[in-house]
């Protein structure tokens, strides 16, 4: 309060004008001098830390160069996507991390979707017994940290797994040992090819169909069971089409060598651990976040649709869910990206991902701490803003058009 | 009606309308009918039923065996276990407690670690209980705590002096994690009021800073602090591993505090601003006086969350080569006395984050429904 009177004060007695204080005093003037204050203010802290690290790295005898890319990394990766041998650069070391990186990104967020969906609806399910224990469970998992999944998940599959000799099996071509998970590896034969193209066609049918009964059902009111029809058209033209081209995919089963399993593809025991640590740990977050949606919507919607003759089902399909994304799907893309980031915890298991190869072994070997952490926390904004971004347009396709 | 005519023992007819109220059939209340609708109401909620229960019948009795009824709880190494029992091996834990709470703390010094924990306890509960007694002067202390503490485990001015780099166990968990809770709600307060400021420079700043911390993950900002700050402080200073790490966690936390704070100012209506510029407060005045009370209110959950988020990221500096209380456990699995006792070790330290993280939520809930003021 004495503010405002010595405010008042200060006007009326104006006689000597002091230029820099009514400067001060103006809204605009004064915004434009605290802007021009930030900004030095941040520029001089900039060239303060620049010229630390340039005097540093003089001092050590180091310069500032991403030239160190292409010399041989010289150290060999256990988990690769693509060509590489310890010949290659530290470049080519970055890719294989980055798609290691965004491999065990891509099929956590699949799983965790799923598994998080789930768990959301059974937590809201009438069943008592399920509803607890889904409770439970999700309590367990998110009030315990990623990190300790990791490595309780990696524990168990090397130290309690049998070995590949006495390895779990699924109809003998589906192994779980200590050395991963190892499944039949497809070889595809002549005119598979057109199996995968008649997939396409289906997709592109799927959709067109959608959009038609869509129409349809606006124009007309006639309902089709569009799920299952497009589902039916989803597996059944491809699986018309690999039959009638007689068959032409072979399955190269894993057996049983000296020691370990030869053939197959193997899923080595860290990229499991990462897979299923992230997959439980993000689904428990996400059965929440679905439960909330759900539960926002409101209970005069429900029976608004009951009391205009909807069934259950198309009460969830037209009225709830449409309404309950729209409230999960922001928190859903904090999910991905966290689970995106939290992948990099791999490096405390040695699942070569970004942060072990080019900012764990590169940065020992070359001794370019600044280079290579550039590159790490660059790659990692590029990756988080393509996620948020991706989400965005899916929301605002989803949002509520108001008039 | 009276009693005369509804007793009518010797033929059972009633006049029409005279009949008394029969109890509903059995199956319609009590515990078998809910039994009969929330457990086997239709086909799904029955195969559900099932499979739940299955899993129930498989994993408890294994679980309370291997924890409790077949664990070893005394023993000098895992063959003494094993002679003993078939389930988990406590005795590992045992004798290792000390390093799971202290780390490598000297010995002799171990009362302060113990006295900091207590001063602990002390400053938090006028933070959360508005009912102590003496809650102006408990604020005081809470506000001093951090300093004090710090004084106390470092040493200096009459101490004897510890190197934080024998700070470990869960000892460095609570470090870090109140550290970084102390410091980044005022700073997350701070950049998310700057990201809503009406100066262009100032946001653009505060929006670069917060996407940017938002972007990366936890772990690469703590490599930076290992390997990079150093090179960003002028030549010849050297400053201490734990200090640099508690800077970054501090600021990644707050990067994250902004946004749920930012949320809580977008939901304050608009009238509110509009009333308090009318009252001629200014700028400082309308926040702290009208507008951060309510926005605070509202954004309690998504605070408490991030602070359960950053507790539990506390666990990261294993990367780094700090041994906090998952740390010491994993270096204790090569002692060669003890191998392969993975499973004990990560079942104790989960069941450790498990009690303290779900407590912490749980206090949250009861500030939400303390704080409900509307309606």
């Amino acid at each position: 309060m004495s503010d405002n009177v010595s405010q008042g004060s200060d006007q009326q007695v104006s006689t000597q004008p002091n230029y820099l204080l009514s400067l001060w005093r103006n809204k605009e003037t004064r915004s434009v001098i605290l802007q021009i204050i930030t900004i030095a203010v941040f520029f001089a802290f900039l060239a303060y830390i620049i010229n630390n690290a340039i005097l540093n790295l003089a001092a050590l005898g180091k310069t500032f160069s991403f030239d160190f890319l292409d010399l041989p990394a010289s150290y060999d990766i256990n988990q690769r996507l693509i060509e590489y041998t310890s010949q290659s650069t530290h470049l080519r070391a970055f890719f294989v991390g980055l798609l290691n990186t965004l491999l065990v990104a891509f099929f956590g967020v699949i799983t965790a979707t799923i598994l998080g969906f789930l768990l959301g609806i059974i937590r809201l399910s009438n069943n008592w017994v399920a509803s607890r224990l889904v409770y439970v469970f999700i309590e367990l998992t998110r009030n315990i940290p990623v990190l300790l999944h990791i490595l309780l998940i990696h524990g168990i599959i090397v130290h309690i797994l049998p070995s590949p000799k006495q390895a779990h099996t699924l109809a003998d071509s589906i192994f779980l040992s200590n050395r991963g998970l190892t499944i039949p590896d497809p070889v595809a034969g002549d005119g598979f090819i057109f199996t995968v193209i008649a997939f396409f066609i289906a997709i592109a049918g799927a959709v067109y169909f959608r959009s038609w009964a869509k129409k349809k059902r606006e124009e007309e009111g006639k309902i089709y069971h569009v799920f299952y029809i497009s589902v039916g058209i989803l597996f059944g033209l491809p699986l018309l089409v690999f039959l009638l081209s007689g068959l032409p995919l072979t399955w190269h089963v894993p057996e049983m060598g000296r020691f370990n399993l030869k053939g197959g593809i193997t899923m080595i025991p860290e990229l499991l651990a990462l897979w299923l640590a992230l997959s439980l740990y993000t689904s428990a977050f996400i059965a929440e976040i679905v439960r909330a949606g759900i539960m926002a919507i409101n209970k005069g919607q429900w029976e608004a649709s009951e009391a205009v003759g909807l069934t259950r089902d198309r009460t969830l399909n037209l009225v709830i869910i449409p309404q309950a994304l729209r409230i999960i799907i922001p928190p859903l893309t904090s999910q991905y990206l966290n689970l995106t980031k939290n992948s990099s915890l791999a490096i405390a298991i040695g699942y070569m991902d970004i942060v072990a190869t080019i900012g764990g072994i590169t940065l020992m070997q070359t001794g370019k701490e600044m280079e290579t952490m550039i590159i790490v926390l660059f790659t990692y904004l590029c990756i988080s803003l393509l996620i948020s971004s991706a989400m965005n347009w899916y929301n605002k396709r989803l949002k509520l058009v108001e008039r | 009606m009276t009693s005369s005519e509804t007793q009518n023992p010797t033929n059972g007819s009633y006049p029409p309308g005279t009949h008394p109220d029969l109890p509903p059939p059995s199956t319609a209340y009590g515990p078998v009918h809910w039994i009969k609708v929330n457990l086997f109401g239709g086909v799904t909620n029955t195969v559900l039923t099932l499979l739940f229960a299955y899993m129930l019948w498989k994993i408890v009795p294994f679980l309370t065996e291997w924890m409790f009824l077949d664990a070893a709880f005394t023993g000098e190494s895992r063959r003494d276990c094993e002679a003993t029992a078939g389930g988990a091996c406590w005795a590992f834990i045992g004798s290792r407690l000390q390093l799971f709470i202290y780390g490598f703390y000297p010995e002799a010094q171990r009362w302060r670690v113990d006295l900091t924990f207590v001063m602990l306890i002390l400053a938090l509960v006028p933070v959360l209980y508005d009912a102590t007694p003496h809650r102006g002067k408990g604020l005081i202390f809470a506000c001093l705590y951090p300093f004090i503490g710090g004084w106390l485990l470092i040493g200096g001015l009459g101490l004897e002096s510890v190197s934080t780099d024998q700070f470990g166990g869960l000892m460095l968990n609570v470090i870090i994690g109140v550290t970084g809770i102390a410091f980044s709600l005022p700073i997350g307060i701070v950049l998310a009021l700057g990201r809503q400021s009406h100066l262009p420079i100032v946001r653009i700043l505060c929006v670069g800073f917060i996407e940017f911390i938002r972007g990366v993950p936890l772990i690469t900002l703590l490599f930076v602090a290992a390997v990079m700050l150093s090179y960003f402080v002028p030549p010849g200073t050297n400053f201490d591993l734990l200090v640099r790490v508690l800077i970054m966690v501090t600021l990644f936390a707050s990067g994250y505090m902004a946004e749920v704070i930012r949320g809580g100012l977008q939901a304050i209506p608009k009238g509110q601003y509009e009333a308090a510029d009318g009252m001629g407060l200014r700028y400082w005045q309308v926040m702290r006086l009208v507008i951060l009370p309510q926005a605070l209110k509202i954004s309690i959950p998504g605070i408490v969350n991030t602070f359960i988020g950053l507790y539990k990221d506390t666990t990261l500096v294993i990367v780094i080569g700090r041994l906090d209380i998952l740390g010491i456990g994993n270096s204790s699995l090569a002692d060669s006395k003890w191998q392969g006792l993975s499973t004990e070790v990560y079942v104790f330290v989960a069941l450790f984050f498990f009690i303290s993280c779900f407590s912490i939520s749980r206090y949250s809930l009861y500030l939400e429904k303390k704080l409900h003021t509307e309606l």
